[in-house]
């Protein structure tokens, strides 16, 4: 089967109004720039973005949020966005706040097939709302319910034809989980090799959770806070 | 005379023990890196995927791809390793993490913390902030003992929303060292030069105060 894609355009073919995707990325660290470029091209609306954070103004979500093409946000952190909170504010935007941990267990959760478990995050406040409550070794816990998405879009270091994956530093953060919990997912690389040519023993994201893979191109890479010592 | 930010994190940073996996918040939690006595092997942990955290990098070494959890460019040390967000909350959640440093808004003599949201002003979000309170073993507040208009932030009970509950242990301001056990709120140090009388005149919940407080060791 030829995963391959040519490129952004074509990987992102059947993303429709009003479906849940999943973006990998934290903060601006790891995310699929070139796929979000051609999201924002292609002017869908209505989308339920799975995203840690939205970015910041006119970079990463911020794009997407830009052209008011994202009906709700599911993420743990979202500051750092006029544009986010004047349509967040305006209630033009949905949001859903879940701790990060939480998160990132629900989408690993939805990608290998648990529907629900139980977190001690969240217990005794605003998260737990309405949620199941169970005590286990004596402490309180709280029901989570495991997540899937129409699309997860990923974004990783290198990649092969087959589509297995190797990310890079604190990279990887949302995008190995997320690889596993898309309907389709499409991974974009910053190096697309032959497969063969990856040491499968350095695999992070093995290829069964990837539908379609290119090789992106004119990476940004923009860092929201350049902390040096010098 | 009371500690400024550095103090405080010099105070926490003799919590810390040989072998140590310590997860740091933003602000002057991140400020206990710069204190960890020589010689002692701590391992810092962020929740976005690394451990073994290394000083800032020099301005030729900054890379996008290598963060903290505070999205600042960071660097990492011999022996360090990455990894996804819920392997690394499972280092969290699974008690791998000796000991958590954050900052609050408030804290109760139960060990309950706000430290998320303001009704009113924007929110942001929580972050990993409940993740780590709800199972980290040891969790140590640092912050500021009153609030900008003076009021206490040592409290019966919080007036704002709740990041977790029963799991403050520890609390290290610009005053006091004050430990969270069965009973409440109890008195431990006082910084250099302050008295019983002002930490007590400054803490909105019942305080258990010893005849003799020892002054913090800086």
């Amino acid at each position: 089967m030829q995963k391959v894609v040519k490129n952004a355009k074509e990987a992102i073919q059947g993303i429709q109004d009003g479906m849940t995707l999943m973006l990998g990325g934290f903060g601006l660290c790891g995310i699929p720039e070139n796929s979000l470029d051609a999201l924002v091209d292609a002017g869908v609306k209505n989308l339920t973005c799975i995203s840690n954070n939205a970015g910041i103004d006119n970079v990463g979500l911020g794009k997407l949020l830009r052209g008011q093409q994202v009906k709700k946000m599911i993420s743990s952190y979202v500051g750092e966005n006029k544009e986010f909170e004047r349509q967040y504010l305006s209630g033009e935007l949905e949001v859903d706040l879940i701790p990060q941990g939480t998160l990132a267990e629900r989408i690993r959760a939805g990608g290998a097939g648990i529907p629900a478990f139980f977190v001690p995050a969240g217990y005794g406040t605003e998260v737990q709302g309405d949620k199941e409550v169970r005590e286990f070794e004596g402490k309180p816990h709280i029901l989570e319910l495991g997540m899937r998405a129409d699309f997860a879009i990923v974004k990783a270091w290198k990649g092969d034809t087959k589509g297995n994956l190797i990310f890079r530093h604190t990279a990887n953060n949302f995008n190995n989980m997320m690889a596993t919990a898309g309907i389709i997912t499409i991974a974009e690389v910053e190096e697309l090799v032959p497969a063969g040519e990856l040491d499968p023993n350095q695999i992070h994201t093995p290829h069964i959770f990837i539908q379609r893979i290119f090789q992106g191109r004119n990476y940004v890479k923009q860092i929201e806070f350049a902390t040096t010592s010098d | 005379m009371t500690l400024d930010k550095n103090g405080i994190a010099k105070r926490i940073a003799q919590e810390l023990r040989d072998g140590y996996y310590v997860n740091l918040g933003i602000g002057i939690p991140t400020l206990v890196a710069n204190y960890i006595p020589e010689g002692m092997d701590v391992t810092l942990h962020s929740e976005n995927g690394l451990l073994g955290i290394g000083p800032f990098p020099t301005k030729d070494k900054v890379d996008a791809d290598l963060i903290n959890a505070g999205k600042q460019t960071v660097t990492f040390v011999e022996g360090a390793s990455f990894f996804d967000s819920a392997e690394s909350f499972g280092m969290i959640r699974g008690g791998h993490v000796d000991l958590t440093v954050l900052g609050a808004f408030e804290v109760t003599d139960q060990g309950d913390i706000s430290s998320w949201k303001v009704p009113g002003k924007l929110v942001k979000g929580m972050g990993g902030a409940m993740d780590l309170v709800a199972a980290a073993k040891n969790i140590i507040v640092a912050m500021q003992h009153t609030d900008r208009e003076g009021n206490s932030k040592l409290l019966k009970a919080c007036t704002l929303p709740l990041t977790g509950v029963k799991c403050v242990k520890k609390i290290v301001t610009d005053l006091a060292v004050i430990e969270v056990n069965e009973t409440g709120f109890k008195l431990v140090e006082r910084a250099p030069g302050v008295s019983v009388d002002e930490i007590l005149s400054k803490t909105a919940a019942p305080l258990a105060v010893d005849d003799d407080v020892p002054e913090m060791n800086l």
